[in-house]
């Protein structure tokens, strides 16, 4: 059966990179799908619905990522976590706090 | 970055036998100040920043570790200490599970590349299943920091 695949680059653009919070929110999010996601940077490739794996990107400020899913809802889950990730981690769906932290 | 270059060797504890988030994040702190790492006057500040960050969201990253940390001005460098509960910590993880493993980071303001590496590194290390369980299962401040050196000598990864 052929599963659906997507991808997408996306850009850390807040000036604290891609700590514990925003990894923390991109986690929850990511969560939220069922489809298989993998964030990757260069050569590392790893588990996008895992906050120790994000947090292994060490992703500062200007990182380009390439978000891969596949499974059903492939489209739907980059489409919301590059929303995550180009809003600065402001517009995090499960939650209504900022993004410091 | 590596864990000797911000974990404070005197401040590392074992058999924490506190239960709850507030009391292990103050005992942490209070490590770090009997190892003279963080000014006595600014202790309650520093306790009060970090658990006011984990209102925000949980610091539990998953496999039972928690990451507790803040910014603060009355650090110059990255500070850090460690420290293991057999028993485990309820710390609301977003995998549920109980923490047993902490380490808490003070960090200066205008170093956020500093944090980051950190976060980067205990992350990374601790991805490898036997480090973790060797770290949970120490028994003293010293088996722990021959664990961090360890794995900052590549032994693990």
């Amino acid at each position: 059966m052929d599963m659906p695949i997507a991808q997408r680059t996306v850009v850390i653009n807040n000036p604290q990179g891609l700590h514990a919070r925003p990894a923390e929110m991109f986690a929850r999010l990511a969560l939220k799908f069922d489809s298989e996601i993998e964030v990757i940077r260069e050569s590392l490739r790893v588990d996008a619905k895992s906050i120790l794996h994000v947090l292994t990107l060490g992703a500062a400020q200007g990182t380009e990522l390439v978000l891969h899913a596949r499974g059903a809802d492939a489209e739907a889950a980059l489409e919301a976590l590059s929303r995550l990730v180009d809003s600065d981690f402001t517009a995090d769906e499960t939650l209504s706090q900022g993004s410091q932290g | 970055m590596k864990f000797i270059d911000f974990v404070s060797r005197e401040a590392i504890r074992t058999s924490v036998e506190v239960d709850d988030k507030e009391q292990v994040i103050r005992s942490m702190a209070t490590a770090l100040l009997e190892s003279g790492k963080i000014d006595k006057d600014q202790h309650d500040s520093i306790v009060e920043a970090i658990l006011k960050r984990e209102e925000l969201g949980s610091t539990g990253i998953g496999r039972g570790v928690a990451v507790p940390h803040t910014k603060h001005p009355s650090v110059s460098e990255l500070v850090g200490t460690v420290a293991v509960s057999a028993d485990g910590v309820d710390f609301d993880s977003l995998d549920g599970e109980k923490v047993h493993l902490l380490f808490l980071l003070v960090s200066p303001p205008d170093r956020p590349g500093d944090h980051l590496r950190a976060l980067e590194n205990i992350s990374r290390q601790l991805r490898d299943e036997t480090f973790c369980r060797f770290l949970k299962q120490s028994k003293t401040p010293a088996d722990v920091w021959q664990l961090l050196e360890e794995a900052d000598n590549n032994q693990f990864v």
